[in-house]
């Protein structure tokens, strides 16, 4: 089977800054992204979990998105532009997808 | 006095609290009880929409005066001006940043809308009346404050950011506010006939659903507690506990000002001595990045919330009572 070179970047951000986040990413030109929900986790700023939170302010979503290469760029700049001062991690890995065209 | 400790003693022995201690407990404990997140939030919709159409509908029967806009627009000053109160005790009692004081200073401008439901059940049990219109008074008390928090970032911290276009808007249209003011305005338009086609909805069950919603809350605050024990020092913990009854302090002013029953008294000093843990923290994570959500929430939740819920309702209504005759 035909695969094709890609990049997954995964983003993990506050709920509160998933629409600022995924508009960003539409604005540059990405047309493709999944979310998913964060059950909890631990970092700089500590343990946490979502069964604990009130309400979206603690919360933490996952966006998913696997382009083009060359394409790259354009969506770390858009992304960096939201996440910069927030907390979060942004990962980028390489991976190959079936039907290139779609990405 | 007796009366008053009658009063804390029967809140303290009523269902609601008790359930409340009972999730803190639990949290506590490391127990796996939970509520799961959807049921929650479906309860705090319930008890949104209930206690907005029956504000409305009590709005109805009784009629509007000039006294209402008053307290809109007294809600509005005070949750504007509560912030820049809290600020000062701040830097004054904990060692905290511009930033930090700011952000936790906003949520005690504005109000707990659970501490507002639990308080309203209270005022109805001890019989006494109060305006059904301070339903709206608590919708308009939620935001002013996040525009103080800003303003105190940006009078202190040179450093500091503008707030986000749209962040506004996010805030006046968030869900909770859309609908306890949307339940008030249909409650008012539909009146006491309205009330009487869903009474056995939202007023029968009210009370067992107030229940289960609090040992959720007791829940999630013990868990908050219990994982941001670190965060709490002395002087943070002493600032939870004195700014609620220095800001129901403006609050039972201003009921007095107006001249608003018993009831209404206490729900204002309630709204003033409330801290946010809904609508506040979220526009803080977007506008004030900086600022450690584990203080704020911590104080909001972990110690204000649980402090007027057990102590400081019983206080509110002893002193407002003891002020107005009622």
């Amino acid at each position: 089977m035909q695969t094709h070179q890609a990049k997954r970047v995964e983003i993990t951000i506050e709920s509160v800054m998933e629409s600022r986040l995924t508009k960003a990413l539409v604005d540059a030109g990405v047309t493709g992204f999944t979310i998913l929900p964060v059950l909890g986790g631990s970092g700089r700023s500590g343990q946490w979990s979502r069964e604990g939170q009130v309400s979206r302010a603690g919360g933490m979503v996952a966006v998913v998105c696997i382009i083009r290469p060359e394409r790259l760029d354009g969506l770390l700049d858009a992304a960096f532009g939201v996440v910069e001062r927030h907390i979060g991690v942004v990962c980028v890995t390489d991976c190959e997808v079936l039907r290139a065209e779609r990405f | 006095m007796d009366g008053m400790l009658a009063l804390a003693a029967d809140n303290l022995l009523s269902p609601i609290i008790l359930f409340f201690a009972l999730g803190l407990l639990a949290a506590f404990a490391r127990s796996d009880l939970s509520i799961p997140e959807a049921i929650a939030k479906g309860m705090s919709i319930y008890l949104l929409f209930a206690i907005g159409f029956k504000g409305g509908a009590a709005v109805a029967a009784n009629g509007i005066d000039a006294t209402l806009i008053l307290s809109l627009v007294a809600g509005v000053v005070l949750s504007f001006a509560i912030p820049m109160v809290a600020f000062a005790l701040l830097r004054v009692m904990t060692g905290l940043s511009v930033t930090d004081a700011a952000a936790v200073a906003g949520h005690y401008g504005s109000i707990s809308i659970v501490t507002f439901v639990a308080a309203s059940s209270v005022v109805t049990a001890s019989g006494l009346d109060s305006e059904g219109y301070m339903v709206a008074v608590a919708a308009v008390m939620e935001a002013p404050a996040i525009l103080s928090a800003l303003w105190l970032i940006a009078r202190f911290d040179k450093g500091a950011s503008d707030m986000e276009a749209g962040l506004m808007r996010e805030i006046l249209l968030n869900g909770s506010i859309v609908l306890l003011v949307g339940s008030f305005l249909i409650g008012w338009i539909t009146g006491t006939e309205g009330l009487d086609l869903i009474a056995p909805f939202i007023v029968t069950p009210f009370q067992g659903v107030l229940c289960l919603f609090l040992l959720d809350m007791g829940l999630v605050a013990g868990r908050g507690l219990r994982e941001a024990k670190g965060v709490l020092k002395p002087g943070l913990f002493l600032f939870g506990v004195i700014m609620p009854v220095v800001g129901s302090c403006f609050g039972l002013a201003v009921g007095l000002l107006l001249g608003l029953s018993t009831g209404g008294v206490v729900l204002f000093m309630v709204l003033s001595a409330s801290a946010s843990y809904i609508a506040v923290p979220a526009a803080m994570r977007v506008a004030l990045p900086e600022a450690n959500p584990s203080i704020y929430l911590t104080l909001s939740l972990g110690v204000t919330f649980p402090f007027n819920l057990t102590l400081g309702i019983p206080l509110y209504v002893a002193v407002a009572t003891a002020l107005t005759g009622g």
